[in-house]
């Protein structure tokens, strides 16, 4: 299948609406599945951190919740960019469904990081850290984004206006990555992003892969729910929908 | 189990953590869920509201 070809068919609601339909449930019980093992492995095999003791397992929450949120973020405005310059409509659909559950991730970042932070360096949130701030800023970017499209009564002006935000708030991914190299910072620096020399050994690392992977798969089954819900809602008078409606097979 | 449930001694912060995030993970599925619902109920009515409108021009050609 060519690329065109390729192109073209993500391109057909009523193609991406099936497709996710039959995607969705292999995706959710993958993502179950990951997950279940990921907390098993974190929780119970790895073995205690000998400097952070027990406390270091909040990391297989913790990163990969901060991975999808910022993941989401560069998804959507990828899609939200896509979406603005060839007016395609599920691409838009893709952003505006990026947006919801990456805030959350990346809330879930911010939160069960100050809670790691308390402990290991004796405070929830520090204001002068540059990757504590710049994960907030990623947060807000977020916000601004579902708000700036909620502000527009005219469906197509809040697609393309929120895309304009999403694409420029983008600087701020790299500024996250790589604050813990640019700035002093509390926050530990990469652990698992250099593979000739990882800094964590295999029975603590193959938990978080795992625990990454289910993360992963579950804002994949969230983005293919929310992605159908979306094409329902922009092509409701489709005449496929129609048919998928009354039950008459298309 | 009492031993694993301590977590040595960080069971607050380990045990928050996981608890806030199945929490998020739970209330993401669930809204994705309503949020299809939603868009598959909102379908619903202009498909059956159709059929009436189209009932009495065919009676009054008749």
């Amino acid at each position: 299948m060519g690329l065109k070809r390729t192109f073209h068919l993500l391109g057909s609601p009523p193609t991406v609406y099936r497709l996710a339909g039959l995607l969705g449930p292999w995706v959710g019980i993958g993502a179950v599945i990951l997950i279940a093992a990921g907390t098993y492995g974190g929780l119970v095999l790895a073995p205690p951190d000998y400097l952070q003791g027990d406390g270091f397992r909040i990391i297989y929450v913790h990163v990969p919740s901060a991975y999808i949120g910022l993941m989401a973020y560069v998804l959507m405005a990828v899609a939200a960019a896509v979406g603005f310059i060839w007016h395609m409509k599920i691409a838009h659909a893709v952003a505006v469904s990026a947006a919801p559950v990456g805030a959350s991730f990346t809330f879930l970042a911010l939160v069960t990081g100050a809670v790691w932070g308390k402990p290991m360096w004796g405070t929830y949130w520090q204001w002068a850290d540059a990757r504590l701030v710049s994960e907030l800023v990623l947060l807000f970017l977020y916000l601004g984004v579902m708000l700036l499209r909620a502000s527009f009564d005219d469906r197509d002006k809040g697609d393309r206006v929120s895309a304009v935000l999403a694409v420029v708030g983008v600087v701020n991914v790299p500024i996250i990555h790589y604050s813990v190299e640019w700035w002093s910072t509390l926050h530990q620096g990469p652990t698992i992003a250099q593979l000739d020399t990882p800094s964590i050994t295999m029975d603590m690392l193959v938990p978080l892969l795992t625990m990454i992977a289910g993360f992963t798969l579950c804002f994949a089954w969230l983005i293919l729910k929310r992605v159908q819900a979306e094409i329902l809602d922009r092509e409701s008078r489709a005449r496929w929908v129609e048919q998928l409606v009354t039950g008459a097979s298309a | 189990m009492k031993e694993f449930l301590a977590m040595g001694g960080y069971a607050a912060y380990v045990w928050t953590s996981y608890g806030i995030t199945a929490f998020v993970v739970a209330l993401n599925v669930w809204l994705a869920q309503r949020r299809y619902r939603r868009a598959l109920g909102a379908l619903r009515p202009a498909g059956t509201q159709a059929e009436p409108v189209r009932q009495p021009t065919v009676r009054k050609m008749t």
